[in-house]
């Protein structure tokens, strides 16, 4: 194994090219588990770690949207000023692993692996994120939902790599919450992300865990708009929360079972919409 | 090897553990740290099936591996090809057929571990798959065929006790079942086997919980005599009864001797769930008969013990778990009927608890249902109905032990419940954790109590003694035994002894093998009591020879002698001299063997003194319950625990956190989930353990009322703890949601669908 140390983005889209079979590593906290379960057996591998570029992030108050590079951590991301601009992507960050991989795992390492329960995703998803893709041919920009194509599919072609995810600042409340069964350190049974949008008061929601790919729940996204303001009644939130739930189609495995997954998001998507409007 | 020197750390006190800050560091050397000159490294080849017959295995394309060294198979085996703790009907290698998804099949050796995984691949077994049985109801269904030749039970113990036609005014009935538990040490199963030059014997370091046992079962399969077989101790990472089978002992060393070279084998993670013994699933009906009042006059229960593929301790684990239906309380009559049985699931053997843990969430579940029949309280029914000493059990043995089963449950009942859940509390203390699902208003409380009875030492006869050498000269002390310290502390508490008995500061606790005799099973709550007793006997022993020395040296009685913190005196004179100066040059040195009385086997109608001692507990948890999302937070355990006398009080706060920390698993989280004869979660990934915010606060009351049977006064601690917590924290789950919880571990969608 052949491990490669590129130091700029050109450079490593030019191995990436030059090794077809490459696969690229960064914080290694999904890599090395497959790595060690003798599921992959890389012989090229590109290290994104000097990349300096990836590591990089940055608020645009004008274009109002941030932008994060690949390599940036979970713990970057719920210490810095993103957390501000971005709650729920601060929210999902804290709720990914233990300290060790919040310090080693990167936004580019979970688009990599674009597993369903990856925590990350359903706030790309709500916030329709642009993930930003490059190879020796070019650089292209890619909708989130354009992005997850499966479970642990993503629609990078041979030679691309992520180089980062850009997302609108919105007003208004925003907020992710995950189901495990326990308290920390869970890999996420069910998820949701709601973005409530103050200038008109739509929200966008986006299920994990409970689907082949993130789920934006878009029939009860129009409703909650249909429905007249002020969207605080609790049985308005029950409600939604119900048409989350019929949107989302969860599988029974060891992890949990279909029926609860699917209550799971009832009951999440129902306080979130209460959280939103609570303040 | 390890010398602690603080004159302080005697017993009573909160002595320091030898290996803590190593561990703490890094710097311990546990056995998968293990290294040898020239060693190769093993595998095992594993059915991939719960059952299938071998129709052929291909060793050669493996072996035309460049770099693998051995291929073995059961033609292989030397000795008997069979291993097993109590019936010895476990193979080495699969014989004809495979009876469990893991099972061994093969072994390799090679010069590194990517070769090994070749040639594991490159091996062709050649399977026809069979339907398995995983219905252990099925198992006692005589029309079943049989998917072993000694058949599919077990072992079937009734018990008969008292007036059976006894009817009570009050009359309560449940269903329990208990899930598959993994013992989930940190330290996997790891082993270096060095063969003798001569070929003819060998040296395993192992990490195991009781050497002697292992080493008997090796040298039948090698074919070998014991002698030719030692064992050493390797650094044990944990057990918490996964190491009392054989795992990949056999392995390493055929390997060892089939090559002449070392041979270091380790389990990975997901390896070690297939590679050891788990806690048996169980299925329990119950039913108590009580006055109007609440006095329990006869149970009648049936338990089902899901063994698994192979025997191990199955049959020893159903008589605990039938013995100790009846709880820490009094009960005059009696019928329970007990199974063990086979399947083509994961073979089950000990696992801290023993069987009493699946009695006792039957017991405590029905002791709240009986509560609630009769208008008491929780409290109230298992104050009324406390076992107290001389009463006698249903099986008709008195319990001699202290028992202090009120004061269990006044002294937990009496420790400070948490402060109420406040508006807005950390959220992350809240259920559900990091990922922010739930707030205050979402959660309800609930507070539920659990009690335990638990038998220590081996039962039914079975004399499980330990042996312990002392040695001193010059007021230094060299403790020799083969008692595994698997983290339980006993490498702490036998220096205390040592320093106790001797006045002595400097105790060296010498390798843990095979040269001396015998020390039982680090199991059992044992060894406090067995092999401190061991050490206690062999420094009194010791005591008495250099007393007799200093008395001749002065022209005193020897009997007018004693210690007195680090001297020796004369208490009818004026001779004080220090332990250290007593014997220059002169070196004392005893063997002591400490048995505990002897125990009977259990009658058709188990009937019978069949057990040594017993230990009580309380725990009363208070756990705060998303109702709606069926998610849990146990805010704290109080516990009053029967501990004889605190030997080490830190090290008892140890296990007493340890052991609620497990029950807590079991309760709430932890589970092997078996479909079809198949483990699905085999990894830490998908078996939780509670990590630092599901660990509840702990509050804890010792109840130090020595035991007169125990030769240091003291009980063991180590299973009690896990034992009532898990029905408490499930009683509390019912009492905030009105569900009837029925079954542990207790999953979300038990609670809000
Ligand atoms: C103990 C533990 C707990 C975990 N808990 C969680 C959790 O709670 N929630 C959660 O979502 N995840 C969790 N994970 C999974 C993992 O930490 C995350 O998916 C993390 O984001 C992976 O990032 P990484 O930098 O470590 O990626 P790596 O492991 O280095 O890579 C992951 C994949 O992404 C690819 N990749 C990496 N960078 C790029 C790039 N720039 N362009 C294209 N492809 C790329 C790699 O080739 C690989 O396929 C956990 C993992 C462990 C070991």
């Amino acid at each position: 194994m052949t491990v490669h140390s590129p130091r700029t983005i050109d450079q490593a889209v030019t191995l990436l090219e030059k090794y077809p079979s490459a696969m690229i590593l960064s914080g290694g906290t999904d890599f090395m588990v497959e790595v060690n379960f003798n599921h992959r057996k890389p012989s090229q591998v590109v290290s994104t770690r000097a990349i300096e570029e990836l590591r990089q992030w940055n608020i645009d108050h004008d274009t109002n949207s941030i932008f994060i590079g690949a390599g940036v951590t979970y713990s970057t991301i719920e210490s810095s000023d993103i957390a501000q601009a971005a709650p729920a992507l601060a929210e999902a960050s804290r709720t990914v692993g233990s300290p060790q991989i919040r310090a080693a795992g990167t936004m580019g390492g979970n688009l990599g692996t674009c597993s369903p329960a990856g925590d990350t995703l359903p706030v790309f998803a709500a916030l329709d994120a642009k993930i930003l893709l490059a190879s020796n041919a070019g650089r292209r920009e890619v909708s989130f939902a354009d992005f997850m194509v499966g479970p642990k599919k993503n629609s990078l072609l041979a030679g691309e790599m992520v180089l980062g995810v850009s997302l609108p600042i919105i007003e208004g409340w925003q907020g992710y919450a995950k189901v495990g069964v326990r308290n920390a350190m869970v890999i996420s049974i069910a998820s949701a992300c709601l973005v409530r949008n103050a200038s008109d008061d739509s929200v966008r929601v986006a299920l994990g865990s409970v689907g082949p790919t993130i789920i934006r729940a878009r029939a009860a996204e129009s409703w909650w708009l249909d429905q007249g303001a002020p969207r605080s009644s609790s049985e308005m939130h029950t409600e939604f929360g119900a048409r989350c739930a019929a949107e989302a189609s969860p599988i029974t495995d060891h992890r949990s079972t279909a029926e609860y997954r699917r209550h799971a998001i009832k009951v999440l998507c129902t306080r979130l919409a209460a959280r939103s409007t609570s303040r | 090897m390890s010398t602690v020197k603080t004159r302080r750390d005697v017993l009573g006190t909160n002595a320091l553990r030898p290996d803590g800050a190593a561990k703490v560091k890094g710097e311990f050397s546990f056995s998968s740290d293990m290294w040898s000159d020239g060693m190769l490294w093993g595998a095992t080849l594993r059915s991939p099936h719960p059952y299938a017959r071998i129709v052929r295995i291909d060793t050669s394309p493996a072996l035309a591996i460049d770099g693998v060294r051995a291929v073995l198979t059961a033609e292989d085996v030397p000795g008997v090809l069979t291993y097993g703790l109590i019936d010895q009907d476990q193979p080495v290698f699969a014989v004809d057929y495979v009876r469990y998804m893991g099972e061994p099949v093969a072994a390799v050796a090679a010069d590194h571990p990517e070769t090994c995984r070749r040639a594991l691949a490159a091996i062709i077994v050649e399977y026809e798959v069979l339907t398995p049985l995983t219905d252990p109801e099925l198992s006692l269904d005589t029309s079943t065929p049989a998917i072993h030749p000694n058949g599919n039970v077990f072992r079937h113990q009734r018990i008969v006790h008292g007036d059976t036609s006894v009817v009570g005014d009050v009359v309560v009935e449940g269903e329990y079942e208990i899930g598959m538990q993994d013992q989930a040490f940190l330290g996997l199963e790891a082993a270096m086997a060095i063969p003798d030059a001569d070929g003819a014997g060998i040296e395993l370091h192992i990490a195991t919980q009781w050497l002697h046992e292992d080493q008997k079962q090796i040298a039948a399969c090698l074919g070998l005599p014991i002698e030719r077989v030692r064992l050493v101790l390797g650094g044990v990472g944990g057990a918490f009864g996964a190491r009392e089978d054989i795992s990949l002992q056999v392995h390493s060393c055929l390997l060892a001797l089939t090559t002449k070279r070392p041979i270091k084998m380790q389990y990975s993670r997901e390896e070690s769930f297939f590679g050891h013994v788990h806690r048996h699933p169980a299925r329990v009906h119950i039913r108590h008969h009580a006055k109007a009042d609440g006095t329990i006059v006869k149970i009648e229960a049936r338990m089902l013990f899901d063994g698994g593929a192979y025997a191990s301790t199955s049959s020893a684990v159903l008589i605990n778990g039938i013995t100790h239906i009846q709880g820490p309380y009094r009960c005059p009559s009696a019928v329970v009927d007990g199974f063990a049985v086979r399947t083509n699931n994961p073979p089950c053997g000990a696992m801290r608890g023993f069987g009493v843990v699946q009695a006792c969430y039957a017991h405590e579940s029905q002791m709240d249902r009986l509560a609630e029949a009769c208008g008491l309280s929780h409290v109230e029914i298992r104050l009324r109905n406390a076992m107290r000493t001389g009463d006698t059990l249903i099986t008709g043995q008195p319990v001699e032990s202290v028992a202090p089963v009120e004061r269990c449950i006044r002294e937990t009942d009496a420790l400070p419940l948490p402060p109420p859940l406040i508006d807005s509390p950390d959220v992350l203390e809240l259920p559900g954790g990091t990922g922010l699902t739930s707030r205050s208003e979402n959660i309800r409380r609930g507070i539920g109590w659990g009690v335990s009875i638990k038998n220590i030492m081996y039962s039914e006869g079975f004399d499980d003694y330990s042996t312990a050498r002392c040695t001193l000269q010059d007021g230094v002390v060299a403790l020799k035994f083969a008692t595994s310290e698997v983290g339980q502390g006993f490498v702490t508490l036998a220096p205390q002894i040592a320093r106790s008995v001797l006045g002595v500061t400097d105790v060296v606790v010498e390798p843990m093998d095979t040269t001396i005799g015998s020390a039982g099973s680090t199991s059992a709550s044992r060894q406090t009591w067995m092999s401190g007793g061991a050490v206690d006997g062999a420094c009194r022993l010791v005591r008495e020879r250099l007393f007799e020395h200093v008395g001749l040296a002065n022209g005193i009685d020897a009997l007018r002698l004693v210690i007195e913190d680090d001297e020796i005196v004369d208490t009818m004179g004026t001779l004080r001299i220090k332990v250290t100066d007593a014997a220059p040059g002169v070196r004392f040195e005893e063997t002591f063997e400490h048995h505990h009385r002897p125990t009977e086997d259990l009658d058709e109608n188990g009937q019978g003194n069949c057990h040594v001692a017993f230990a009580f507990v309380a725990h009363r948890a208070v756990v705060d319950v998303d109702v709606e999302l069926g998610l849990v937070k146990v805010v704290q355990v109080a516990t009053a625990q029967d501990i004889g006398r605190a030997l080490n009080p830190l090290s008892v706060q140890g296990q007493l956190e340890g052991g609620i920390a497990q029950g807590l698993g079991l309760a709430v989280m932890e589970e092997v989930i078996v479909q079809d004869g198949r483990v699905r979660n085999p990894s830490f990934t998908d078996y939780l353990l509670p990590t630092a915010l599901d660990a509840p606060e702990v509050v804890y009351s010792l109840i130090e009322e020595p035991d007169p049977q125990a030769p240091l006064g003291a009980k063991g601690v180590g299973e009690p703890p896990c034992i009532s917590v898990t029905p408490a924290i499930a009683s509390a789950i019912r009492q905030a949601t009105g569900r009837d919880i029925r079954r542990v571990p207790v999953r979300p969608q038990d609670i809000c669908l």
